[in-house]
């Protein structure tokens, strides 16, 4: 466990020196507990409905205003960043532990299992994701989950093709080899050797993952196939508003700040922990 | 004489390459005697590293036997299912290798890696830590407690290739494998490394197969000792005899290079002139001819087989004392 207390202070120590990556670390760290704890944090019931006051701009009672069936804006915005909390988390992890096995399987597996898994990779990446996602629901019918299952699928292969590579730049060397002449099996190696390895660039990789999913998500949810209404999502706000512009900007103000924010904040963190943890890439990406 | 306990008969290993069969392995014979140390000496490129390899079955992809079988005990290692295969890798036969930078997992501590090892053991977590104390303390570490929890990056270059040997003997393995293990550390440390890897091996009675292309580590070391060249055993023997009065020209002409047995002064260390012949378009005859000064017509057209009784050289000269 001194290994994890070690990671926690390098890293602390690394935001320090990186205020981008501090703000993207206050950024998610907001994000997270607004959306925990959603519930308590809302003054309104996001569904409540009030004729009387709709469209209004911010005041004392609603902080965002109202949308055009009256219901608190900032109420629906915390609920949403539930839902969209809950699809990266969901489909990340989910598509993250796919991609581990079939990385390493084909990192590690004989050439004809290499051959087949990435030829299935990229066909899966070559599909347009919007395109894949709306045949998909025009067979299903909208709902959330099979927004959080076109995401899984079509992520897998990104997830995949980096644990391959890594693994396969792992496989060649000696303490692997070491493993092997000890009479390690490969499942052995892989959970003990190679995922330890190779795990922390594919957290880094997760958190840089989120804004994508969430910002997926929101399109998917503005073209009216992902949560099905009345539950709140940044892209149902999103497409409320879009039809009641004229009226009141606050509803896509609201939804779109952060959408803004979660895409921000993720992407400077995750740099900023790819920095730190691995120097060899700083700057890289410039 | 008792049976020994690796026996290699006539193994020949070639490699496929994009310029053809790289024969990396020709007709390699030879013997390990259970409880004995057994050395390894030839130069880069000689196929020390394949002769590994094939022994541990950890081959490259693009390796093949040709020909040959190694016999372990009494199981044909060449012969046997990958599982069995895998049982003995690290019960019976174990390996050290040259580089103990990399051959720990930097992201595991040592307590991990080392009951990692014990996989098949079916005792506590407790009882695998203190047989890894235990054994740590044999390889002469330190305070071994602490050093379970330190990370291999902890740990300076002859503590890690202690620790490495700690693991490949953890097991007790009948025959461990031991690739250049000092070449990577200082002088000092290479005294200490083999004379405790002298201990341990007659502590636990194995044999060991060390390979190394320090002569000087081999002559203190080994019992018995086997000169490669080019994929081929050109000499082998009791170590003493093959220091002492190496028969073939190409023994000669390495020890004559040892830097410890040069006498005078000289601005350059002496060199066998040449280079290695091709192996994927191998020469006729003896593969050393065309670095060799004492060739004669038989040596262009006929390979020269391992000849003698313990002291064997496949040299068409070797009984004419040159």
């Amino acid at each position: 466990m001194a290994g994890l207390a070690d990671t926690v202070v390098k890293t602390f120590n690394g935001l320090k020196k990186d205020p981008l990556g501090m703000a993207g670390f206050v950024l998610v760290s907001l994000l997270l507990l607004a959306t925990v704890f959603a519930a308590w944090l809302a003054p309104y019931d996001p569904f409540e409905i009030d004729v009387h006051d709709r469209l209004s701009y911010p005041s004392a009672a609603h902080w965002l205003g109202t949308d055009q069936l009256g219901r608190d804006i900032l109420s629906r915005v915390l609920l949403g960043g539930q839902v969209a909390l809950k699809v990266s988390l969901v489909a990340i992890s989910v598509s993250m532990a796919i991609g581990f096995m079939l990385g390493m399987l084909a990192g590690f597996g004989p050439r004809w299992l290499d051959r087949v898994l990435v030829i299935s990779f990229d066909t899966v990446r070559s599909f347009p994701t919007i395109m894949f996602a709306l045949a998909v629901i025009a067979l299903t019918g909208p709902s959330l989950n099979t927004v959080i299952g076109v995401i899984i699928v079509t992520s897998i292969p990104q997830y995949a093709r980096v644990v391959r590579t890594q693994t396969q730049a792992l496989r060649e060397r000696d303490f692997i080899l070491a493993e092997r002449a000890m009479g390690a099996s490969m499942l052995r190696i892989l959970r003990d050797h190679v995922l330890p390895n190779i795990a922390a660039p594919m957290l880094i990789l997760a958190s840089m993952d989120v804004p994508a999913v969430v910002g997926m998500e929101a399109g998917l949810s503005f073209l009216g196939l992902g949560v099905s209404p009345p539950t709140p999502s940044w892209g149902s706000i999103l497409n409320d508003g879009y039809s009641y512009l004229r009226n009141s900007p606050w509803p896509i103000i609201a939804a779109g700040l952060p959408l803004i924010a979660v895409t921000l904040g993720f992407t400077f963190f995750g740099e900023s922990l790819r920095d730190i943890f691995d120097p060899k890439l700083r700057g890289r990406s410039e | 004489m008792n049976t020994p306990l690796l026996q290699i008969r006539d193994l020949s290993v070639s490699y496929r390459t994009g310029l053809g069969q790289l024969q990396a392995l020709r007709h390699v014979s030879f013997a390990v005697p259970a409880g004995k140390i057994i050395g390894i000496v030839g130069e880069s490129g000689c196929g020390k590293s394949t002769l590994i390899s094939s022994i541990m079955r950890l081959f490259a992809p693009n390796a093949w036997v040709d020909n040959g079988s190694i016999v372990f005990r009494d199981k044909d290692l060449l012969g046997l299912s990958p599982d069995d295969m895998r049982y003995l890798r690290g019960n019976e036969i174990s390996m050290v290798f040259q580089d103990p930078m990399t051959s720990l997992n930097p992201v595991l501590n040592i307590g991990r890696q080392m009951a990692g090892v014990q996989h098949r053991s079916s005792s506590s977590r407790a009882d695998k830590r203190a047989r890894s104390l235990m054994m740590l303390e044999r390889v002469g570490i330190p305070d071994p407690a602490s050093q379970l929890k330190r990370y291999p990056h902890q740990l300076s270059g002859g503590m890690r290739q202690r620790v490495a040997i700690a693991m490949a003997l953890m097991t007790e393995p009948s025959l461990l494998i031991a690739d250049e293990p000092t070449t990577a550390l200082d002088a000092t440390l290479e005294v200490q490394i083999i004379h405790r890897l002298q201990e341990l091996q007659r502590d636990i009675g194995c044999s060991i197969l060390f390979v190394s292309h320090h002569l000087g580590v081999i002559a203190e070391l080994c019992d018995e000792v086997i000169v490669m060249y080019a994929g081929e055993v050109c000499e082998s023997g009791p170590t003493r005899d093959v220091f002492f009065q190496p028969r073939h020209p190409y023994t000669q002409k390495l020890l004559e290079c040892d830097p410890a047995r040069i006498q005078q002064r000289t601005r350059q260390l002496p060199v066998i002139e040449g280079s290695l012949p091709n192996l994927v378009d191998l020469p006729q005859g003896c593969i050393f001819r065309q670095r060799c000064k004492h060739g004669i017509a038989r040596c262009a057209t006929e390979r020269p087989l391992l000849a003698g009784d313990r002291h064997r050289t496949a040299c068409h000269l070797s009984g004419t004392g040159s």
